[in-house]
């Protein structure tokens, strides 16, 4: 579904990802660890078409497509969704106004007959029951005035309503606490499918003692130095990151 | 020295056009009352003496008005049948008058006389004749005293217009709607609109004033608001001219005890534009709110100048302006307050937004404090900026186009203004124009 060949971004003067290797099949769950600062969330965002991204080398491949070139409501409506590390607060949009135009503007690309106000309420309350989602932040402005965990459980929900084939989940975990962080890990195992590929960017262990991850990446300094099982993370709990500058994988 | 003096004494051709004009205007007008001649002869002096303003005025600083003075604009005569398209009601109105370059047209004009027992909606002209005590205690009383030359124009060519009277205690639900259209003679053209509004003691009424027209017609319409003790009128102008019209405008408020007015002044056409708002809250108790909304694209410029006068204890007002600026579009927005030393106890608060879309659009923003009490509140606060490129990318992340993500963002900048429309088909007609007439974003 994604294949990633030697991906390459520059932040300024400094190159942050510098060839980045990844394929992830549909049906799959990875993790990417990593240390603060090795490029972890500059990763999610290129892949979400971040406009300040500069991609200086290699390819991106997403479903036969080249992600690249796609704007980023194009890849969205091809099926990619990012849950964001810092969800954005607008003044003035209500949230189901706003995810309503997005589920439409998505169906619209996809030739599909667009969802009108009743439709679009019961997949709306469907989801929110699924999630444990207090139905009245529907109403309120998009991520206005939530908490912390409530901006992240809003992530999870607008996926759950987008329904992606691919979701990169930048961080969810960070800043929640133990019943947040199981709300959202909930979620998360609800969208697992054969048909979709999920990729969860976490800095901590903790998240993957929720959501089981097929694969675990190690990214550092922009590369990804080690891949494996699940154990892997256990490792990386244990020992911490400077276990693996110590320990060079053999290839 | 001889020489010196008589120079002094010659008219500039610009201002002498105008005086032709007046002088013509005479000969060609019914005989009005004495004291409409008066106010009339008294306004033009004083126009002659002030000639057009400059950029050395403060209260013209930033709006050039040399493009009016340097046309030769021919007093508009005005065709109703071809302003016929343009005056469709759009409120679902009690009753509708229309008046074109100026000229009250009844047969424009519907359910005139469909109104509730003592309310008036009537030709200026016709009211002179018919019932001039009716209008002599508040016709040109506000806008005399005040020393602006498009203000003194307009009256030095006092004909007709349109006044609106609800006497004491009537309560009128459904919106009264005016349309003024201008529509542009020749080469260009003048008119001068005038729009009186009394509203009797603890009455209630919401008028809509709509500017609409065609080419390059100047507008410089002058309105008149006597607000009675406890009475409760909604003022919305709406002003859609053509791109290319200029359009002046002064609208005066004499507020008394216990009175409520709100204005809604919503600016979308004409390619030079001035709006002037003078509310005088003479009396205790008054509550006065200013809502603007203005959107400028290609090269127009939309000045909005208010002056809110507390003079007496106890009155409120709100005050938010909010521009959308797009292109090579600019803007002004002056906000005076004045709190006399009589008026403790004032409560106003003044907001001035301005969104642009455009590195080449601009805003010049100005709060105006003159507080002479002591036990006041005061607010202003201004804010310019562009839309946000966070919110923009989390809108597109999610599916939108970046046409779909603008007018999202524009809409929820503008949104607390719009939802103070209370009319229901004005509300969503805005909300249409507002997607249409967006700003292009490089």
């Amino acid at each position: 579904m994604l294949e990633i060949k030697n991906l390459q971004v520059r932040g300024g003067t400094k190159d942050i990802l510098r060839g980045i290797n990844l394929t992830v099949n549909k049906g799959e769950v990875h993790a990417i660890m990593g240390p603060n600062g090795s490029g972890k969330s500059t990763l999610a965002r290129a892949l979400a078409g971040h406009p300040e991204i500069e991609v200086t080398g290699g390819t991106v491949t997403y479903n036969g497509k080249d992600l690249l070139e796609l704007s980023p409501e194009d890849r969205a409506r091809e099926g990619v969704f990012m849950a964001f590390q810092y969800p954005v607060e607008i003044p003035g949009v209500n949230n189901a106004y706003f995810l309503k135009a997005a589920i439409n503007a998505q169906r619209k690309y996809r030739g599909l007959p667009e969802l009108d106000a009743m439709e679009f309420m019961a997949l709306v309350k469907e989801k929110a029951k699924i999630l444990h989602l207090d139905p009245s932040l529907m109403s309120r402005p998009v991520n206005e005035g939530f908490s912390g965990g409530e901006k992240k459980r809003n992530e999870i929900f607008q996926m759950a309503v987008l329904e992606p084939k691919l979701a990169v989940l930048d961080e969810t975990d960070s800043g929640l606490d133990i019943d947040a962080l199981k709300a959202v890990a909930e979620g998360v195992n609800e969208m697992r499918s054969p048909e979709r590929a999920i990729v969860v960017i976490t800095h901590y262990q903790r998240l993957l003692n929720y959501i089981e991850p097929d694969v675990v990446h190690v990214l550092q300094d922009g590369r990804i130095v080690r891949s494996g099982g699940k154990d892997l993370a256990l490792h990386l709990e244990e020992k911490g990151y400077g276990w693996i500058e110590a320990e060079p994988q053999l290839m | 020295m001889a020489q010196l003096v008589e120079q002094e004494k010659q008219v500039s051709p610009r201002l002498a056009h105008y005086l032709a004009e007046y002088r013509r205007s005479l000969e060609q007008a019914a005989p009005q009352p004495r004291w409409v001649a008066l106010a009339r002869e008294s306004a033009i002096a004083q126009f002659e003496g002030l000639g057009f303003p400059t950029t050395k005025i403060e209260q013209w600083r930033f709006t050039s008005v040399e493009p009016i003075a340097e046309r030769t604009f021919a007093l508009a005569a005005g065709s109703a049948a071809q302003a016929a398209p343009l005056a469709q009601p759009l409120s679902n109105p009690i009753a509708h008058g229309v008046c074109v370059n100026g000229r009250f047209a009844p047969q424009l004009s519907s359910n005139l006389d469909k109104l509730p027992k003592g309310v008036q909606v009537i030709g200026l002209e016709a009211a002179l004749v018919s019932q001039p005590s009716l209008v002599e205690p508040y016709l040109a009383k506000l806008s005399l005293t005040q020393t602006s030359a498009f203000t003194s124009l307009n009256t030095a060519f006092l004909r007709d217009g349109v006044v609106v009277v609800i006497p004491a205690h009537v309560v009128v639900e459904q919106p009264i709607e005016i349309t003024f259209a201008s529509i542009s003679e020749g080469s260009g053209s003048v008119s001068h609109p005038r729009l009186l509004i009394v509203a009797g003691e603890a009455s209630q009424a919401t008028v809509l004033e709509r500017h609409v027209g065609q080419g390059a017609a100047f507008t410089n319409a002058v309105a008149e608001v006597w607000l009675g003790a406890s009475a409760v009128v909604d003022h919305y102008k709406l002003q859609e001219e053509a791109a290319e019209a200029f359009h002046i405008a002064g609208m005066f408020l004499h507020a008394a005890r216990g009175g409520t007015f709100s204005s809604h002044s919503l600016t979308f056409g004409g390619r030079l534009v001035r709006n002037d708002v003078i509310a005088t809250l003479d009396g205790e108790g008054i509550d006065c709110t200013l809502n603007g909304l203005y959107v400028g694209r290609g090269t127009q410029l939309i000045d909005n100048h208010t002056t809110i006068d507390h003079a007496k204890p106890h009155c409120g007002s709100h005050e938010v302006y909010k521009g959308i600026l797009g292109d090579q579009s600019r803007a002004v927005f002056n906000g005076k307050i004045i709190v006399r030393p009589d008026a403790q106890k004032t409560d106003a608060k003044q907001t001035n937004k301005a969104l642009l879309l455009s590195d080449e659009a601009n805003i010049n923003s100005k709060p105006e404090l003159e507080i002479f009490a002591n036990d006041v509140k005061c607010t202003h606060g201004a804010a310019i900026g562009q839309l946000d490129d966070a919110a923009m990318f989390y809108l597109r992340s999610r599916g939108l186009g970046v046409a779909e993500s603008r007018a999202m963002l524009v809409h929820a900048f503008a949104g607390d203004i719009l939802n103070r429309v209370k009319i229901e088909p004005v509300r969503t007609y805005l909300e249409g124009i507002l997607t249409a007439r967006l700003p292009h974003v490089e």
